[in-house]
């Protein structure tokens, strides 16, 4: 390679290019690749064809929630399903997955309730899970801060002499952080196992992907020290298999792997968002042919592993997973007042009890008035 | 007992941590065979081995945030930051992430995480080796600050530091590194977060912390002379800030002067000035006044000593406070 062949700016090839992995076609078509062979039966088809109906079933309801007023905002994960949960299903209970703000399919797989996520749209609260009991930690909205923290657990699971790993989600805006590329030194030198998942959705907010990189940002790994691998984030069997094999290195000392999922963010960054704004309506469409759940489908139909009965079946179940989101949702109290004193510190000094009860007994002037 | 150093005191207080408790880690720039530049691992490295004594690659945030990710795993690091003026690039993490995680995750989660940052001025530095950041981190919920101004002070504070499961901001006055102190390894501490009088006076009470606080004993005894009491307090504890002491203080002296290197708006003094002001009204008989570096830069070394307050600064704040 020549400095010529490098200084050259790559344009974005919206198909992947000729090193995307993929086991799964947009048509529905099963292809194999001869470094991620993937047996799975017709069962595991079916839940994770399951799992992609109700994440996106979450995600419909979240946005309307959000715009019927009862969420401040919401992330939507639409066009994304696949990459989250062909990574999500490829994690074991003991492996560690440090998500941003978008990975409410990884969420799903983790057990993660969906109203916990919703919690922290709607407000009452930071984070309403246990990290430590669902191996899932809280999010994280400072870009690419987290891989870091996962890049330390990794260390840690080292010194630990544990057979697990953990697995780091970031956009292709977070590839530019700081956070991110000291991930990857620390990964590296050290050897953690840590797989670093990039789902590049082409758009961070309203900056294209030629925005932050003018190589494949798979091959960015490379200058690091690790394997980088692009993979068809909207096809869940890629994913999985490209997951697996990526967790099973770290897992064995072969340390870290950047993932680069080939995706599309086909809703607004959040619902504050208006991407009519920044890109055309084109793009969605062709994007649209590539849909992560209708290729499960025709497969799962073509080659008998499902009928009718089991499709409905699933739709029933996001109607009832949906209600029960929304309900859940109107029936979240807003938190004490005075509880925004808590949790500040593991110790907590007096100077802040202090204030704490002062605000609680200015509060209760107001009652004592109105009585 | 024995004379230490305060470097020496720091180097004893991580050694036997990390001999009680193997969850300990210490990781930083060069902490490991160059002992560090100040060389308080000195030695930690050897006894300890690789994987508990880490250097690190050069990235401040990454020491902060790998750390981060290690306590969520259940360990508790010590990290070095080498100069007060690199603090800036671990920032963030510090700040939105270290200070913020046992709030987010409503308890559930613990970051006993220590970061040891060598502060202030005074050595001849070049740009960037000599700043005061405390002001940033005590404005900050969720972080507790301390500062110690010995030896003595500098092995049991430390230790406490990386007992406590909050994380901590352990500021270590580097001009004050090679002055000694007989130690007892063995004696009970006073608690971490309270402030010590350290000279008992009648006239006024001068507060410092940190490397200051020698300037002030200093300014205490060039007063006897003038047949003035000064009343030192090292306030030791920045955040939680033990204004009980102080105001103790000032109700029986009725004057206060804080001192400290960090330029004077919004710094510690600022805050000790209201607090005394609110719960001292009336015990006060002139304003509470600050003796800190001036509202600019730190200035090139060659002006430092006009930057930083000295004794002739502290006497001329207590001439004031008492011709009020």
């Amino acid at each position: 390679m020549t400095l010529g062949d490098i200084g050259v700016p790559v344009p974005s090839d919206s198909s992947g290019g000729p090193d995307l992995v993929q086991l799964l076609t947009p048509e529905g078509e099963r292809v194999h690749h001869p470094d991620y062979p993937l047996e799975i039966d017709s069962a595991e088809l079916r839940d994770l064809y399951r799992d992609l109906v109700l994440v996106r079933r979450i995600d419909v309801e979240a946005t309307a929630l959000q715009r019927q007023g009862e969420l401040g905002i919401w992330a939507s994960l639409l066009g994304q399903e696949a990459a989250q949960v062909g990574s999500g299903r490829a994690l074991r209970p003991g492996d560690m997955a440090f998500p941003s703000y978008r990975e409410h399919g990884v969420a799903w797989c983790r057990g993660v309730d969906p109203l916990q996520l919703l919690g922290l749209y709607r407000g009452v609260d930071l984070g309403g899970w246990d990290p430590k009991e669902r191996n899932f930690n809280l999010y994280s909205i400072v870009i690419g801060s987290h891989t870091l923290h996962a890049a330390g657990y990794a260390m840690g699971m080292q010194r630990d002499g544990a057979e697990d790993a953990v697995v780091a989600y970031f956009g292709d805006g977070a590839s530019s952080q700081g956070d991110v590329n000291e991930a990857f030194v620390w990964a590296s030198v050290f050897n953690a196992p840590v797989v670093f998942f990039c789902q590049n959705n082409q758009w961070a907010i309203s900056e294209p992907i030629e925005k932050q990189t003018r190589i494949p940002l798979y091959q960015r790994a490379r200058g690091f020290g690790f394997p980088g691998v692009r993979v068809d984030g909207n096809d869940v069997l890629a994913v999985l298999a490209v997951t697996r094999s990526a967790l099973e290195a770290a897992r064995t000392g072969q340390g870290p792997t950047l993932i680069e999922a080939f995706t599309y963010r086909m809703g607004a960054h959040t619902t504050s968002d208006d991407p009519t704004r920044y890109r055309l309506a084109s793009e969605l469409e062709m994007w649209r042919l590539r849909d992560p759940i209708e290729r499960v489908k025709a497969y799962l139909s073509r080659s008998g592993e499902a009928g009718a009965a089991f499709f409905e079946s699933v739709e029933r179940e996001a109607d009832e997973l949906a209600a029960r989101v929304r309900q859940g949702c109107l029936d979240m109290a807003d938190p004490a007042p005075v509880s925004l004193f808590d949790h500040v510190y593991v110790e907590a000094p007096e100077h802040l009890q202090r204030q704490k009860e002062r605000y609680a007994d200015y509060l209760d002037s107001f009652e004592e008035a109105s009585h | 007992m024995a004379a230490y150093t305060i470097a020496k005191a720091l180097n004893e207080g991580l050694r036997r941590a990390m001999e009680d408790d193997p969850k300990i880690l210490v990781m930083g720039e060069d902490v490991g065979k160059l002992g560090g530049v100040f060389r308080v691992t000195d030695g930690l490295q050897k006894d300890f081995g690789e994987d508990r004594v880490i250097d690190t690659p050069l990235a401040e945030s990454g020491i902060v945030g790998t750390a981060i990710g290690l306590a969520m795993r259940g360990y508790r690091p010590v990290c070095e930051i080498q100069f007060d003026g690199f603090v800036y690039p671990a920032f963030d993490q510090i700040v939105s992430q270290l200070a913020k995680v046992h709030y987010r995750s409503k308890g559930r989660v613990r970051l006993p995480v220590t970061i040891r940052i060598p502060f202030g001025g005074g050595i001849g530095a070049v740009e960037h080796h000599s700043e005061s950041p405390e002001a940033y981190f005590v404005h900050t919920a969720g972080l507790k600050v301390v500062a110690c101004s010995n030896a003595v002070d500098a092995f049991h504070m430390l230790r406490q530091s990386i007992a406590s499961d909050d994380p901590v901001i352990f500021l270590e006055p580097k001009r004050r590194y090679w002055e000694k102190a007989d130690l007892d390894l063995e004696m009970t501490p006073d608690p971490l977060h309270v402030a010590r009088v350290v000279r008992g006076g009648t006239d006024v009470t001068v507060a410092a912390y940190g490397p200051m606080v020698k300037v002030a004993m200093d300014a205490a005894t060039a007063a006897e002379e003038d047949g003035r009491q000064l009343e030192v307090v090292d306030l030791r504890t920045l955040s939680p800030l033990d204004t009980e002491t102080v105001v103790e203080s000032v109700r029986r002296t009725g004057r206060l002067v804080v001192v400290h290197e960090a330029p004077t708006t919004l710094g510690v003094g600022s805050e000790l000035a209201a607090r005394v002001t609110e719960e001292a009204f009336y015990s006060l008989e002139a304003p509470v006044l600050r003796v800190g570096g001036f509202d600019t830069p730190y200035p090139p070394s060659r002006l430092e000593e006009d930057f930083l307050p000295d004794l002739d600064r502290v006497l001329d704040a207590v001439d004031r406070s008492l011709a009020f």
